[in-house]
């Protein structure tokens, strides 16, 4: 078992702790993983990717080869249609239709929806009024990871078992929240 | 025996803790500051090993000789071109009787995703004919580091550990051994080997230059610089270097032929593993991490009818990092197919400067004022304050190096330009700014120094300043600017129209100023309240 996963979005929205919850979850299913991070000055606010390779054997490399990735996992729209090479013809996208207008050229919704018009295999999740609903728009990423667990080799109790491990310290109030968002996440299709 | 998930940064602190370490030294810079940021939080949780931030990576490689002198194991961590700023030091202890093992780290960057420049750390190793160890994984950069202090006694002379961005800030599981007691303190007792003066140096240098013998003994010997023969395929030989390894064998199952391959992580190269190779083959692929270093002195070591497939003849790319995918054309392999190429022409999204950042508002105040000048000059420096030169700000017209818009304002001034301003953080003025404000001082120059004083080492991930702010004032007064012209202000929209008359004031004298603008970086504040 191979799945290779590019984890995108916007400097400072918690894609590097997002990639930990799933992380976590796969090395607690008892798997290999590797995830290669960015730091330094592109995450200033800037467009930041990461890349996670979980496998049941040997992984060599930490970067996904072009056209290799089972799924791009998006935190946000824009972000999402950056690394489609990555992605193998039958692999899917997950992600959030809210976008970080940060730019002054940022396309405009239509060019944006028609883009992602043609991704053949795709989630779209609101993660935001989802967000909302389970308590706290902290839990966003949590979201995003509920609405493509259906794909990932980990069930639904690893990435609790995640959640837990990650959040525990910051109270149980948090980790309510972020269980409850999971399962929002899970539910849209 | 115990697994951790970590960085690689993290894997080579954890080797170093195990592997008997006394001091660890460094300056912050991207893709290398996690490796101090870890020797620091466990030395305060277990009272020790002694951990340090130190003004630049100079001063940082001397103060680990210190310890080395002392008979103690000493880390020093770097990214690589602080390596630069350390070369005296770093070249000179090549040639000293290490007892202390020192082990240099030194984290490179191709691709330059956080840098001004892709350098390769080999060739200073190279340089300075002092072994040089590169991990391709976390499990390896725990096992080199403990290697490299041993080695570092065994052969009396530094060893560097070459890292790259994608091994440092990558994440997986390792599996750690028994902790090593540190040395006692053995103070080195013969000082004529610790001297450097000609006499002593020649001596020195025709001792390192015979140690050279054991150093390619080791290589050749070495486990990681792992050999395999396919008596079978005389057409092709693969030789890998650092990441190269595992781009290679990401492919390999796709290679119908079995390659022989050499790969090598333990430098001088291993010459005879080599020439075995070339002589197996009619073609040497070579996949390295960074520069052609392997291939270009292959070149001149093997007879010229090999054909050599890499860097050199542009098969493989010769700016930037290797990947799965670019390895492929060298191994014959054709590119894969993917779900879709871009859909669209996609809008780019650069770092940029964080909403409410202190710097925003210092160059908002800078811009303005200079709409009002006929003629002016701005250069700036390394650190967040850099992205000041992205649209709309777009405000620095150089970037060089650390320290270098102190200096290059001075030497722009000098040849003419007029309402010359350097912009520069504090801790970059604390690691490279201080001399170059002496130079100014010395000479009366005609500049407006901006220290744009956030109170941390903002872009690294906000790592405490060698010096708390409030002794700035007092530094650069000490150095001898005039006290009427070392003014602070506070970095914020409500003094922004203060700030301009003071900055337009500062432009008209006809001599140093120094403008210290204050305001705590937000992301570290924000981080201090959680
Ligand atoms: S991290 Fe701090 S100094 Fe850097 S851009 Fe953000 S607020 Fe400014």
């Amino acid at each position: 078992m191979k799945y290779d996963i590019i984890l995108s979005g916007v400097g400072g929205q918690g894609v590097l702790s997002l990639a930990a919850v799933i992380a976590t979850a796969a090395a607690g299913a008892g798997y290999k993983v590797r995830q290669s991070e960015v730091h330094g000055m592109a995450q200033r606010g800037g467009a930041v990717m990461a890349h996670m390779r979980i496998s049941d054997g040997e992984i060599y490399s930490d970067l996904i080869g072009k056209g290799c990735a089972d799924m791009v996992l998006s935190m946000e729209p824009l972000e999402s249609l950056r690394y489609l090479t990555w992605l193998s013809p039958e692999g899917v996208v997950v992600t959030s239709t809210n976008p970080v207008v940060n730019i002054p050229n940022y396309p405009e919704d239509a060019d944006l929806t028609a883009a992602l018009d043609k991704v053949s295999k795709k989630t779209l999740v609101d993660d935001k009024t989802l967000a909302k609903e389970a308590g706290s728009l902290k839990t966003g990423n949590m979201v995003i990871v509920g609405a493509a667990s259906s794909h990932l080799p980990v069930g639904m109790e690893d990435l609790k078992t995640a959640v837990d491990t990650l959040f525990s310290r910051k109270g149980d109030a948090i980790v309510q929240s972020n269980y409850k968002a999971l399962e929002l996440g899970s539910r849209v299709s | 025996m115990s697994e951790y998930v970590v960085l690689g940064d993290e894997a080579v602190a954890l080797g170093a803790i195990h592997g008997g370490v006394s001091s660890c030294y460094g300056y912050p810079g991207t893709p290398s500051t996690e490796i101090m940021e870890y020797l620091l939080e466990y030395s305060e949780k277990n009272s020790g090993p002694f951990a340090s931030w130190s003004s630049n990576e100079k001063t940082a490689m001397e103060e680990a000789l210190g310890t080395s002198f002392a008979g103690k194991r000493a880390i020093v961590t770097m990214k690589h071109v602080g390596l630069n700023v350390a070369a005296d030091a770093f070249m000179n202890a090549a040639l000293l009787d290490i007892r202390g093992g020192v082990v240099v780290v030194v984290a490179d960057d191709p691709g330059m995703h956080s840098s001004q420049n892709e350098q390769d750390t080999r060739f200073y190793a190279d340089f300075a004919k002092i072994p040089l160890l590169e991990p391709v994984n976390q499990q390896q950069a725990y096992d080199m580091t403990r290697e490299a202090f041993d080695l570092s006694e065994k052969m009396g002379c530094p060893v560097v550990l070459r890292l790259v961005t994608r091994l440092s800030h990558s994440r997986a599981a390792i599996v750690t051994s028994g902790p090593k007691a540190e040395n006692p303190v053995d103070k080195a007792l013969n000082k004529m080997d610790w001297m450097l003066l000609p006499g002593n140096a020649r001596r020195r240098w025709d001792s390192l230059l015979g140690r050279q013998k054991d150093m390619i003994a080791y290589s050749e010997n070495s486990p990681v610089n792992a050999f395999s023969l396919n008596e079978a395929n005389t057409k092709r030989g693969v030789i890998t270097t650092g990441l190269g390894y595992n781009y290679y064998m990401e492919n390999r199952s796709e290679l119908k032929d079995n390659p022989s391959h050499l790969h090598i992580g333990v430098y001088p190269v291993p010459e005879d593993k080599i020439r075995t190779l070339a002589a197996h083959v009619d073609e040497l692929v070579i996949l390295e991490e960074g520069y052609p270093f392997v291939e270009r002195l292959i070149a001149g070591l093997l007879p010229k009818d090999l054909k050599i497939t890499g860097k050199l003849d542009n098969t493989v790319p010769l700016q930037g990092e290797l990947n799965p995918d670019n390895v492929r054309p060298a191994l014959a392999l054709p590119a894969r197919e993917t779900a879709a190429a871009a859909t669209m022409d996609l809008a780019g999204r650069p770092p940029q400067l964080c909403k409410g950042c202190p710097h925003d508002d210092t160059y908002r105040v800078i811009k303005e004022v200079q709409a009002e000048l006929e003629e002016s000059t701005v250069t700036s420096d390394i650190g967040c304050y850099a992205l000041g030169a992205l649209p709309p700000l777009s405000v620095p017209e150089t970037i060089i190096c650390m320290g270098a818009s102190i200096t290059a304002a001075k030497g722009s001034a000098e040849a003419g330009l007029k309402n010359v301003m350097a912009v520069i953080g504090d801790s970059t003025f604390l690691h490279s700014g201080l001399t170059g404000l002496v130079d100014c001082v010395s000479s009366k120059t005609d500049v407006t120094i901006i220290i744009v004083d956030n109170e941390t080492v903002a872009m690294t991930g906000g790592q405490t300043t060698i010096l708390p702010s409030s002794r700035l004032e007092s530094v650069v007064k000490g150095i001898g600017v005039e006290a009427d012209h070392v003014i602070t202000i506070e970095a914020h929209r409500r003094s922004h129209d203060k700030n301009k008359d003071i900055l337009r004031k500062e432009l008209a004298y006809k001599g140093v100023s120094v403008i210290i603008a204050v305001r705590e970086c937000i992301e570290t504040a924000r981080k201090a309240k959680k």
